[in-house]
Protein backbone atom coordinates (compact mmCIF):
# COMPACT_ATOMS: atom_id res chain seq x y z
CA UNK A 1 0.00 0.00 0.00
CA UNK A 2 0.89 3.67 -0.20
CA UNK A 3 2.12 5.14 3.06
CA UNK A 4 1.94 8.82 3.98
CA UNK A 5 2.25 11.16 6.92
CA UNK A 6 -0.08 14.04 7.67
CA UNK A 7 1.55 17.44 7.14
CA UNK A 8 2.24 19.49 10.27
CA UNK A 9 -0.83 21.43 11.38
CA UNK A 10 0.89 24.80 10.89
CA UNK A 11 1.58 23.95 7.23
CA UNK A 12 -2.07 23.06 6.72
CA UNK A 13 -3.23 26.27 8.42
CA UNK A 14 -0.90 28.29 6.16
CA UNK A 15 -2.18 26.54 3.01
CA UNK A 16 -5.85 27.20 3.69
CA UNK A 17 -5.44 30.93 4.47
CA UNK A 18 -6.83 32.16 1.10
CA UNK A 19 -9.95 29.99 1.30
CA UNK A 20 -13.07 30.30 3.44
CA UNK A 21 -15.05 27.08 3.06
CA UNK A 22 -12.79 24.03 3.38
CA UNK A 23 -13.83 20.44 2.67
CA UNK A 24 -11.49 18.01 4.42
CA UNK A 25 -11.58 14.93 2.26
CA UNK A 26 -10.35 11.57 3.47
CA UNK A 27 -9.53 8.41 1.58
CA UNK A 28 -10.88 5.05 2.64
CA UNK A 29 -8.07 2.90 1.27
CA UNK A 30 -4.31 3.21 1.87
CA UNK A 31 -4.56 6.47 3.86
CA UNK A 32 -6.98 4.82 6.25
CA UNK A 33 -4.70 1.84 6.79
CA UNK A 34 -1.62 3.99 7.44
CA UNK A 35 -3.48 6.32 9.83
CA UNK A 36 -2.72 9.39 7.70
CA UNK A 37 -6.03 10.32 6.11
CA UNK A 38 -8.98 8.04 6.80
CA UNK A 39 -12.31 8.94 8.34
CA UNK A 40 -10.79 9.07 11.82
CA UNK A 41 -7.92 11.39 10.84
CA UNK A 42 -10.33 13.62 8.89
CA UNK A 43 -12.39 14.05 12.03
CA UNK A 44 -9.29 14.71 14.21
CA UNK A 45 -7.97 17.28 11.73
CA UNK A 46 -11.39 18.95 11.53
CA UNK A 47 -11.39 19.39 15.32
CA UNK A 48 -7.77 20.53 15.39
CA UNK A 49 -8.33 23.19 12.72
CA UNK A 50 -11.46 24.49 14.48
CA UNK A 51 -9.67 24.61 17.79
CA UNK A 52 -6.64 26.39 16.29
CA UNK A 53 -8.91 28.97 14.68
CA UNK A 54 -10.80 29.58 17.91
CA UNK A 55 -7.58 29.93 19.91
CA UNK A 56 -5.84 32.26 17.49
CA UNK A 57 -8.88 34.38 16.87
CA UNK A 58 -7.67 34.60 13.27
CA UNK A 59 -9.37 33.25 10.18
CA UNK A 60 -13.02 32.75 9.38
CA UNK A 61 -12.93 29.29 7.89
CA UNK A 62 -15.88 26.94 7.89
CA UNK A 63 -15.01 23.27 7.69
CA UNK A 64 -16.85 20.25 6.41
CA UNK A 65 -15.64 16.67 6.20
CA UNK A 66 -16.17 13.63 4.05
CA UNK A 67 -14.32 10.43 3.15
CA UNK A 68 -14.56 8.57 -0.14
CA UNK A 69 -13.70 4.94 -0.70
CA UNK A 70 -10.75 5.76 -2.98
CA UNK A 71 -9.63 9.19 -4.16
CA UNK A 72 -7.50 7.75 -6.95
CA UNK A 73 -10.49 6.31 -8.78
CA UNK A 74 -12.87 8.66 -10.69
CA UNK A 75 -15.67 6.16 -10.08
CA UNK A 76 -15.54 6.90 -6.37
CA UNK A 77 -15.17 10.65 -6.89
CA UNK A 78 -18.60 10.68 -8.51
CA UNK A 79 -19.94 9.95 -5.05
CA UNK A 80 -18.73 13.41 -3.96
CA UNK A 81 -21.78 14.88 -5.72
CA UNK A 82 -23.13 17.90 -3.88
CA UNK A 83 -20.44 17.77 -1.18
CA UNK A 84 -18.28 20.12 -3.22
CA UNK A 85 -21.05 22.56 -4.20
CA UNK A 86 -20.53 25.02 -1.36
CA UNK A 87 -16.80 24.80 -0.75
CA UNK A 88 -13.87 26.97 -1.88
CA UNK A 89 -11.15 24.39 -1.55
CA UNK A 90 -10.66 20.68 -0.98
CA UNK A 91 -8.04 19.73 1.59
CA UNK A 92 -7.28 16.19 0.50
CA UNK A 93 -5.94 13.64 2.92
CA UNK A 94 -5.46 11.29 0.01
CA UNK A 95 -1.98 10.43 -1.30
CA UNK A 96 -0.44 12.46 -4.09
CA UNK A 97 -2.40 10.40 -6.59
CA UNK A 98 -5.68 11.20 -4.85
CA UNK A 99 -4.91 14.93 -4.89
CA UNK A 100 -4.20 14.80 -8.62
CA UNK A 101 -7.22 12.65 -9.39
CA UNK A 102 -9.42 15.27 -7.71
CA UNK A 103 -7.67 18.09 -9.57
CA UNK A 104 -8.39 16.31 -12.86
CA UNK A 105 -11.94 15.46 -11.89
CA UNK A 106 -12.82 18.98 -10.68
CA UNK A 107 -10.95 21.37 -12.99
CA UNK A 108 -12.31 24.53 -11.28
CA UNK A 109 -11.72 23.46 -7.71
CA UNK A 110 -8.43 24.17 -5.90
CA UNK A 111 -7.14 21.09 -4.08
CA UNK A 112 -4.49 21.06 -1.36
CA UNK A 113 -2.35 18.14 -0.18
CA UNK A 114 -2.87 17.45 3.52
CA UNK A 115 -0.35 14.59 3.66
CA UNK A 116 3.19 13.99 2.47
CA UNK A 117 3.09 10.79 0.42
CA UNK A 118 6.12 8.82 1.55
CA UNK A 119 6.48 5.37 0.03
CA UNK A 120 5.00 2.02 -0.85
CA UNK A 121 5.35 -0.24 2.09
CA UNK A 122 4.00 -2.71 4.53
CA UNK A 123 2.82 -2.71 8.12
CA UNK A 124 5.74 -3.84 10.28
CA UNK A 125 3.85 -3.62 13.55
CA UNK A 126 0.99 -1.50 14.81
CA UNK A 127 1.82 2.09 13.89
CA UNK A 128 5.04 1.20 12.05
CA UNK A 129 5.34 1.02 8.27
CA UNK A 130 8.42 0.08 6.28
CA UNK A 131 9.18 0.92 2.67
CA UNK A 132 9.44 -2.17 0.52
CA UNK A 133 8.99 -1.26 -3.16
CA UNK A 134 10.37 1.56 -5.31
CA UNK A 135 8.17 0.71 -8.31
CA UNK A 136 11.29 0.48 -10.47
CA UNK A 137 9.40 -1.28 -13.23
CA UNK A 138 11.88 -4.17 -13.45
CA UNK A 139 11.23 -6.49 -10.52
CA UNK A 140 14.34 -8.47 -9.59
CA UNK A 141 13.09 -10.07 -6.38
CA UNK A 142 13.53 -13.49 -7.97
CA UNK A 143 17.29 -12.95 -7.91
CA UNK A 144 17.52 -11.40 -4.48
CA UNK A 145 15.63 -13.79 -2.26
CA UNK A 146 12.53 -11.61 -2.12
CA UNK A 147 14.43 -8.64 -0.62
CA UNK A 148 14.61 -5.49 -2.75
CA UNK A 149 18.07 -3.91 -3.08
CA UNK A 150 16.66 -0.93 -4.98
CA UNK A 151 14.47 -0.01 -2.03
CA UNK A 152 16.37 -1.30 0.96
CA UNK A 153 19.97 -0.51 0.00
CA UNK A 154 20.54 3.22 0.41
CA UNK A 155 22.68 3.15 -2.73
CA UNK A 156 20.41 0.80 -4.66
CA UNK A 157 23.42 -1.20 -5.87
CA UNK A 158 23.01 -4.54 -7.60
CA UNK A 159 26.16 -6.61 -7.17
CA UNK A 160 26.54 -7.09 -3.43
CA UNK A 161 27.28 -5.02 -0.34
CA UNK A 162 29.48 -1.96 -0.27
CA UNK A 163 32.29 -1.85 2.29
CA UNK A 164 30.37 0.45 4.60
CA UNK A 165 28.42 -2.32 6.31
CA UNK A 166 29.21 -2.84 9.99
CA UNK A 167 27.43 -5.27 12.35
CA UNK A 168 25.01 -5.95 9.51
CA UNK A 169 23.92 -2.31 9.50
CA UNK A 170 24.05 0.36 6.81
CA UNK A 171 26.68 3.12 6.84
CA UNK A 172 23.94 5.66 6.18
CA UNK A 173 21.87 4.67 9.21
CA UNK A 174 23.14 2.44 11.99
CA UNK A 175 19.58 1.31 12.81
CA UNK A 176 18.96 0.07 9.28
CA UNK A 177 19.81 -3.44 8.17
CA UNK A 178 22.15 -3.77 5.20
CA UNK A 179 19.95 -5.06 2.40
CA UNK A 180 22.79 -7.07 0.91
CA UNK A 181 23.53 -8.87 4.17
CA UNK A 182 19.84 -9.78 4.38
CA UNK A 183 19.89 -10.93 0.76
CA UNK A 184 23.00 -13.05 1.37
CA UNK A 185 21.50 -14.69 4.46
CA UNK A 186 18.20 -15.42 2.75
CA UNK A 187 19.80 -16.81 -0.42
CA UNK A 188 22.06 -18.96 1.73
CA UNK A 189 19.01 -20.36 3.53
CA UNK A 190 17.33 -21.03 0.21
CA UNK A 191 20.56 -22.57 -1.12
CA UNK A 192 20.53 -20.07 -3.96
CA UNK A 193 23.79 -18.21 -3.37
CA UNK A 194 24.66 -18.72 -7.03
CA UNK A 195 22.19 -15.92 -7.69
CA UNK A 196 24.36 -13.52 -5.72
CA UNK A 197 27.48 -14.64 -7.58
CA UNK A 198 25.98 -13.59 -10.91
CA UNK A 199 26.86 -10.27 -12.47
CA UNK A 200 23.95 -7.89 -12.76
CA UNK A 201 24.30 -5.19 -15.43
CA UNK A 202 23.38 -1.54 -14.88
CA UNK A 203 19.70 -0.78 -14.48
CA UNK A 204 17.65 0.22 -17.47
CA UNK A 205 16.17 3.53 -16.47
CA UNK A 206 14.12 3.51 -19.67
CA UNK A 207 11.92 1.05 -17.82
CA UNK A 208 10.65 4.09 -15.98
CA UNK A 209 9.99 6.86 -18.48
CA UNK A 210 7.97 9.25 -16.36
CA UNK A 211 5.06 9.43 -16.20
CA UNK A 212 4.34 5.77 -16.81
CA UNK A 213 1.14 4.22 -18.10
CA UNK A 214 -0.13 0.65 -18.09
CA UNK A 215 -2.95 -0.39 -20.40
CA UNK A 216 -4.64 -3.68 -19.69
CA UNK A 217 -7.29 -2.97 -22.33
CA UNK A 218 -5.71 -1.03 -25.14
CA UNK A 219 -9.04 -0.17 -26.74
CA UNK A 220 -10.25 1.77 -23.70
CA UNK A 221 -7.66 4.50 -24.19
CA UNK A 222 -7.82 6.16 -27.54
CA UNK A 223 -5.09 8.50 -28.66
CA UNK A 224 -5.00 10.47 -25.43
CA UNK A 225 -1.55 11.58 -24.34
CA UNK A 226 -0.08 10.04 -21.22
CA UNK A 227 -0.62 12.18 -18.12
CA UNK B 1 53.21 -3.15 -23.18
CA UNK B 2 52.09 -1.57 -19.95
CA UNK B 3 49.52 1.21 -20.11
CA UNK B 4 51.19 3.19 -17.37
CA UNK B 5 54.30 3.28 -15.24
CA UNK B 6 52.21 1.99 -12.37
CA UNK B 7 50.97 -0.97 -14.41
CA UNK B 8 54.57 -1.79 -15.27
CA UNK B 9 55.42 -1.64 -11.57
CA UNK B 10 52.48 -3.91 -10.76
CA UNK B 11 53.81 -6.54 -13.11
CA UNK B 12 57.23 -6.47 -11.46
CA UNK B 13 57.96 -8.40 -8.30
CA UNK B 14 58.77 -5.24 -6.36
CA UNK B 15 56.94 -4.34 -3.17
CA UNK B 16 54.47 -1.67 -4.29
CA UNK B 17 53.78 1.50 -2.35
CA UNK B 18 50.90 3.83 -3.05
CA UNK B 19 49.44 6.62 -0.99
CA UNK B 20 46.65 9.11 -1.28
CA UNK B 21 46.06 12.81 -1.03
CA UNK B 22 42.74 14.37 -0.11
CA UNK B 23 42.15 17.57 -2.08
CA UNK B 24 40.94 20.71 -0.28
CA UNK B 25 37.59 22.43 -0.15
CA UNK B 26 39.25 25.38 -1.82
CA UNK B 27 40.62 26.78 -5.05
CA UNK B 28 43.96 27.11 -3.32
CA UNK B 29 45.82 23.93 -4.18
CA UNK B 30 49.20 24.92 -2.74
CA UNK B 31 49.07 22.30 -0.01
CA UNK B 32 48.21 19.54 -2.49
CA UNK B 33 51.08 20.68 -4.67
CA UNK B 34 53.36 20.56 -1.63
CA UNK B 35 52.24 17.03 -0.80
CA UNK B 36 52.62 15.83 -4.38
CA UNK B 37 56.17 17.20 -4.53
CA UNK B 38 56.93 15.60 -1.18
CA UNK B 39 55.64 12.16 -2.13
CA UNK B 40 55.87 11.67 -5.89
CA UNK B 41 59.35 10.17 -5.88
CA UNK B 42 58.84 8.14 -2.72
CA UNK B 43 55.84 6.09 -3.84
CA UNK B 44 54.80 4.27 -7.00
CA UNK B 45 51.54 6.13 -7.43
CA UNK B 46 49.38 8.72 -5.70
CA UNK B 47 45.61 8.37 -5.45
CA UNK B 48 43.63 11.58 -5.39
CA UNK B 49 40.43 10.93 -3.44
CA UNK B 50 37.00 11.61 -4.93
CA UNK B 51 34.99 13.65 -2.41
CA UNK B 52 35.99 11.25 0.36
CA UNK B 53 33.33 10.79 3.04
CA UNK B 54 30.94 12.50 0.61
CA UNK B 55 32.40 15.90 1.45
CA UNK B 56 32.47 18.34 -1.49
CA UNK B 57 36.03 19.21 -2.48
CA UNK B 58 38.39 19.90 -5.36
CA UNK B 59 37.92 16.93 -7.71
CA UNK B 60 40.03 13.83 -8.11
CA UNK B 61 40.60 14.53 -11.80
CA UNK B 62 41.91 18.01 -10.93
CA UNK B 63 44.32 16.57 -8.41
CA UNK B 64 45.45 13.92 -10.91
CA UNK B 65 46.21 16.65 -13.43
CA UNK B 66 48.42 18.30 -10.81
CA UNK B 67 50.20 15.00 -10.13
CA UNK B 68 50.87 14.67 -13.85
CA UNK B 69 52.07 18.25 -14.19
CA UNK B 70 54.48 17.70 -11.32
CA UNK B 71 55.83 14.47 -12.77
CA UNK B 72 54.11 11.97 -10.48
CA UNK B 73 52.03 8.89 -11.27
CA UNK B 74 48.34 9.50 -10.52
CA UNK B 75 45.52 7.10 -9.71
CA UNK B 76 42.12 8.59 -10.47
CA UNK B 77 39.60 7.62 -7.81
CA UNK B 78 36.17 7.36 -9.31
CA UNK B 79 33.04 6.80 -7.24
CA UNK B 80 29.56 6.17 -8.57
CA UNK B 81 27.87 8.49 -6.09
CA UNK B 82 27.90 11.77 -7.99
CA UNK B 83 27.90 11.02 -11.72
CA UNK B 84 25.71 9.03 -14.03
CA UNK B 85 27.13 6.82 -16.79
CA UNK B 86 27.51 9.70 -19.26
CA UNK B 87 29.55 11.79 -16.82
CA UNK B 88 31.69 8.82 -15.73
CA UNK B 89 32.52 7.86 -19.30
CA UNK B 90 33.34 11.40 -20.39
CA UNK B 91 35.63 11.86 -17.41
CA UNK B 92 37.48 8.69 -18.38
CA UNK B 93 37.98 10.10 -21.88
CA UNK B 94 39.35 13.29 -20.35
CA UNK B 95 41.62 11.34 -17.98
CA UNK B 96 43.13 9.19 -20.71
CA UNK B 97 43.70 12.16 -23.00
CA UNK B 98 45.69 13.84 -20.18
CA UNK B 99 47.81 10.73 -19.58
CA UNK B 100 45.94 9.72 -16.44
CA UNK B 101 45.73 5.97 -17.01
CA UNK B 102 45.26 4.42 -13.59
CA UNK B 103 41.70 4.33 -12.27
CA UNK B 104 40.29 3.10 -8.98
CA UNK B 105 36.62 2.10 -9.19
CA UNK B 106 34.60 2.62 -6.01
CA UNK B 107 30.93 2.64 -5.13
CA UNK B 108 31.36 5.77 -3.03
CA UNK B 109 30.32 6.57 0.51
CA UNK B 110 26.69 7.30 1.21
CA UNK B 111 25.55 10.90 0.74
CA UNK B 112 24.28 10.69 4.34
CA UNK B 113 27.77 10.64 5.87
CA UNK B 114 28.87 13.81 4.08
CA UNK B 115 28.31 17.56 4.11
CA UNK B 116 25.61 17.78 1.41
CA UNK B 117 23.05 15.43 2.91
CA UNK B 118 20.20 16.84 0.80
CA UNK B 119 21.92 16.00 -2.51
CA UNK B 120 20.56 13.41 -4.91
CA UNK B 121 22.59 10.19 -4.69
CA UNK B 122 23.28 8.98 -8.24
CA UNK B 123 24.59 5.38 -8.14
CA UNK B 124 23.59 4.87 -11.77
CA UNK B 125 26.33 2.20 -11.72
CA UNK B 126 27.98 0.29 -8.91
CA UNK B 127 31.70 -0.40 -8.58
CA UNK B 128 31.50 -3.75 -10.43
CA UNK B 129 29.50 -2.23 -13.27
CA UNK B 130 31.99 0.66 -13.45
CA UNK B 131 34.85 -1.82 -13.89
CA UNK B 132 32.95 -3.51 -16.72
CA UNK B 133 32.15 -0.15 -18.26
CA UNK B 134 35.84 0.78 -18.36
CA UNK B 135 36.67 -2.50 -20.11
CA UNK B 136 33.82 -1.82 -22.55
CA UNK B 137 35.20 1.65 -23.35
CA UNK B 138 38.57 0.03 -24.00
CA UNK B 139 36.94 -2.19 -26.60
CA UNK B 140 36.05 0.95 -28.49
CA UNK B 141 32.38 1.29 -27.68
CA UNK B 142 30.53 3.28 -25.06
CA UNK B 143 27.70 2.06 -22.85
CA UNK B 144 25.20 3.22 -25.43
CA UNK B 145 26.76 0.83 -27.94
CA UNK B 146 28.27 3.66 -30.00
CA UNK B 147 31.77 3.54 -31.44
CA UNK B 148 34.49 5.73 -29.99
CA UNK B 149 36.77 7.59 -32.41
CA UNK B 150 39.75 6.31 -30.43
CA UNK B 151 39.61 4.06 -27.40
CA UNK B 152 41.45 4.45 -24.08
CA UNK B 153 43.35 1.74 -22.20
CA UNK B 154 43.55 1.85 -18.44
CA UNK B 155 45.14 0.08 -15.53
CA UNK B 156 42.18 -0.45 -13.24
CA UNK B 157 41.81 -1.21 -9.60
CA UNK B 158 39.16 -1.22 -6.94
CA UNK B 159 38.79 -1.85 -3.22
CA UNK B 160 38.03 -4.80 -1.00
CA UNK B 161 37.19 -5.06 2.71
CA UNK B 162 39.24 -7.99 4.13
CA UNK B 163 38.28 -7.22 7.74
CA UNK B 164 34.54 -6.90 7.23
CA UNK B 165 32.76 -8.41 10.22
CA UNK B 166 30.77 -10.59 7.81
CA UNK B 167 33.25 -11.54 5.12
CA UNK B 168 31.40 -13.98 2.84
CA UNK B 169 29.29 -11.42 0.94
CA UNK B 170 32.40 -9.23 0.55
CA UNK B 171 34.30 -12.16 -0.99
CA UNK B 172 31.49 -12.73 -3.49
CA UNK B 173 31.82 -9.11 -4.49
CA UNK B 174 35.61 -9.48 -4.65
CA UNK B 175 35.17 -12.39 -7.09
CA UNK B 176 32.85 -10.30 -9.23
CA UNK B 177 35.34 -7.45 -9.30
CA UNK B 178 38.11 -9.80 -10.42
CA UNK B 179 35.86 -11.20 -13.13
CA UNK B 180 34.95 -7.65 -14.21
CA UNK B 181 38.58 -6.92 -14.94
CA UNK B 182 40.15 -5.44 -11.80
CA UNK B 183 43.95 -5.71 -11.88
CA UNK B 184 44.72 -4.41 -8.42
CA UNK B 185 42.98 -3.93 -5.09
CA UNK B 186 43.69 -1.27 -2.49
CA UNK B 187 42.10 -2.70 0.62
CA UNK B 188 40.15 -0.93 3.33
CA UNK B 189 42.25 -0.27 6.42
CA UNK B 190 44.02 -3.35 7.83
CA UNK B 191 44.15 -3.43 11.62
CA UNK B 192 44.24 -7.16 12.29
CA UNK B 193 46.90 -9.15 10.48
CA UNK B 194 45.35 -12.50 11.40
CA UNK B 195 42.19 -11.75 9.47
CA UNK B 196 44.22 -10.21 6.65
CA UNK B 197 46.24 -13.45 6.38
CA UNK B 198 42.99 -15.41 6.10
CA UNK B 199 41.82 -13.06 3.35
CA UNK B 200 45.11 -13.44 1.47
CA UNK B 201 44.85 -17.23 1.61
CA UNK B 202 41.64 -16.77 -0.35
CA UNK B 203 42.75 -13.91 -2.59
CA UNK B 204 46.06 -15.43 -3.65
CA UNK B 205 44.29 -17.86 -5.98
CA UNK B 206 43.51 -14.92 -8.29
CA UNK B 207 45.90 -13.19 -10.65
CA UNK B 208 45.46 -9.74 -9.11
CA UNK B 209 47.69 -7.51 -6.99
CA UNK B 210 46.63 -6.76 -3.44
CA UNK B 211 47.84 -3.60 -1.72
CA UNK B 212 47.07 -3.62 1.99
CA UNK B 213 45.38 -0.44 3.17
CA UNK B 214 47.32 1.20 6.00
CA UNK B 215 45.43 3.94 7.80
CA UNK B 216 47.62 6.07 10.01
CA UNK B 217 46.00 6.53 13.42
CA UNK B 218 46.84 9.73 15.26
CA UNK B 219 45.20 9.07 18.64
CA UNK B 220 42.92 6.68 20.48
CA UNK B 221 40.14 9.27 20.11
CA UNK B 222 40.60 9.39 16.35
CA UNK B 223 40.50 5.59 16.19
CA UNK B 224 37.26 5.47 18.19
CA UNK B 225 35.79 8.25 16.08
CA UNK B 226 36.60 6.34 12.90
CA UNK B 227 35.07 3.17 14.31
CA UNK B 228 31.85 5.03 14.95
CA UNK B 229 31.70 7.34 11.97
CA UNK B 230 33.80 6.25 9.01
CA UNK B 231 32.18 3.64 6.77
CA UNK B 232 33.91 0.28 6.77
CA UNK B 233 36.59 1.01 9.37
CA UNK B 234 37.08 -1.41 12.24
CA UNK B 235 40.13 -0.50 14.36
CA UNK B 236 41.12 -3.37 16.65
CA UNK B 237 40.79 -2.66 20.39
CA UNK B 238 44.42 -3.67 21.00
CA UNK B 239 45.56 -0.79 18.76
CA UNK B 240 43.25 1.68 20.49
CA UNK B 241 44.74 0.56 23.82
CA UNK B 242 48.24 0.96 22.45
CA UNK B 243 47.47 4.52 21.34
CA UNK B 244 45.74 5.35 24.62
CA UNK B 245 48.81 4.30 26.59
CA UNK B 246 51.13 6.97 25.15
CA UNK B 247 51.49 10.39 26.70
CA UNK B 248 49.51 13.31 25.29
CA UNK B 249 50.86 14.74 22.05
CA UNK B 250 52.68 11.53 21.15
CA UNK B 251 49.70 9.84 19.49
CA UNK B 252 50.70 10.52 15.91
CA UNK B 253 54.21 9.30 16.59
CA UNK B 254 52.72 6.07 17.92
CA UNK B 255 50.46 5.91 14.86
CA UNK B 256 53.49 6.17 12.59
CA UNK B 257 55.18 3.41 14.58
CA UNK B 258 52.12 1.14 14.28
CA UNK B 259 51.78 1.80 10.54
CA UNK B 260 55.45 1.09 9.98
CA UNK B 261 55.22 -2.12 12.02
CA UNK B 262 52.32 -3.36 9.90
CA UNK B 263 54.11 -2.49 6.67
CA UNK B 264 57.31 -4.23 7.78
CA UNK B 265 55.44 -7.38 8.75
CA UNK B 266 53.45 -7.43 5.53
CA UNK B 267 56.61 -7.01 3.51
CA UNK B 268 58.75 -9.46 5.43
CA UNK B 269 56.09 -12.16 5.44
CA UNK B 270 55.26 -11.40 1.79
CA UNK B 271 51.60 -11.31 2.82
CA UNK B 272 50.61 -9.35 -0.27
CA UNK B 273 52.06 -7.29 -3.10
CA UNK B 274 52.35 -3.92 -1.43
CA UNK B 275 50.68 -1.29 0.68
CA UNK B 276 48.43 1.69 0.19
CA UNK B 277 49.09 4.30 2.89
CA UNK B 278 46.18 6.51 3.93
CA UNK B 279 47.42 9.29 6.18
CA UNK B 280 43.98 10.98 6.37
CA UNK B 281 44.96 14.63 6.49
CA UNK B 282 48.53 13.95 7.66
CA UNK B 283 50.11 13.44 4.24
CA UNK B 284 53.29 15.12 5.52
CA UNK B 285 54.16 12.11 7.65
CA UNK B 286 54.10 9.51 4.86
CA UNK B 287 57.89 9.82 4.35
CA UNK B 288 58.39 9.22 8.10
CA UNK B 289 56.35 6.02 7.85
CA UNK B 290 58.34 4.83 4.86
CA UNK B 291 61.56 5.53 6.73
CA UNK B 292 60.36 3.78 9.88
CA UNK B 293 59.29 0.81 7.74
CA UNK B 294 62.77 0.80 6.14
CA UNK B 295 61.27 1.35 2.74
CA UNK B 296 63.39 4.30 1.71
CA UNK B 297 65.96 2.85 -0.63
CA UNK B 298 68.40 4.50 -2.95
CA UNK B 299 66.14 3.63 -5.87
CA UNK B 300 63.36 5.84 -4.52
Amino acid sequence: MIVAEQKPLEDIIRMIVPYERVLILGCGTCMTVCDAGGEREVSFLHNALQLAQARSGEGAHTFSEHTVKRQCDPEFLEALGEKTADVDVILSLGCGIGVQAIAEYLPDMPVLPGVNTSFMGMTKESGVWDERCAACGECRLEDTGGICPITRCTKGILNGPCAGVKNGKCEANKDMDCAWILIYQRLERLQQLDKMRRYYPPRNFRAIPRPRRIMSKAETVTGESNG
Amino acid sequence: MANSLFEEKLSSNDFIITTEIGPPKSVDVSEVVHHIKLLKDKVDAINITDHQSSVMRFPSIGGCLLVRELGGEPILQMTCRDRNRLALQSELLLAYSRDIKNVLSLTGDSIDVGDHKDAKPVFDLDSVQLLKMIRTLESGIDMGGNELGAAPKFCIGTSVHPEADFIEPQLIKFDKKVAAGAQFFQTQGIFDLASFRRFMQYASQFDVKILAGIIVLSSAGMARYMNNNVPGIIVAQSLIDELAAVEKGKGLQKGIEIAARFIKTIREEKLCHGVHIMAVGNENIVPDILEAAELVSSSR
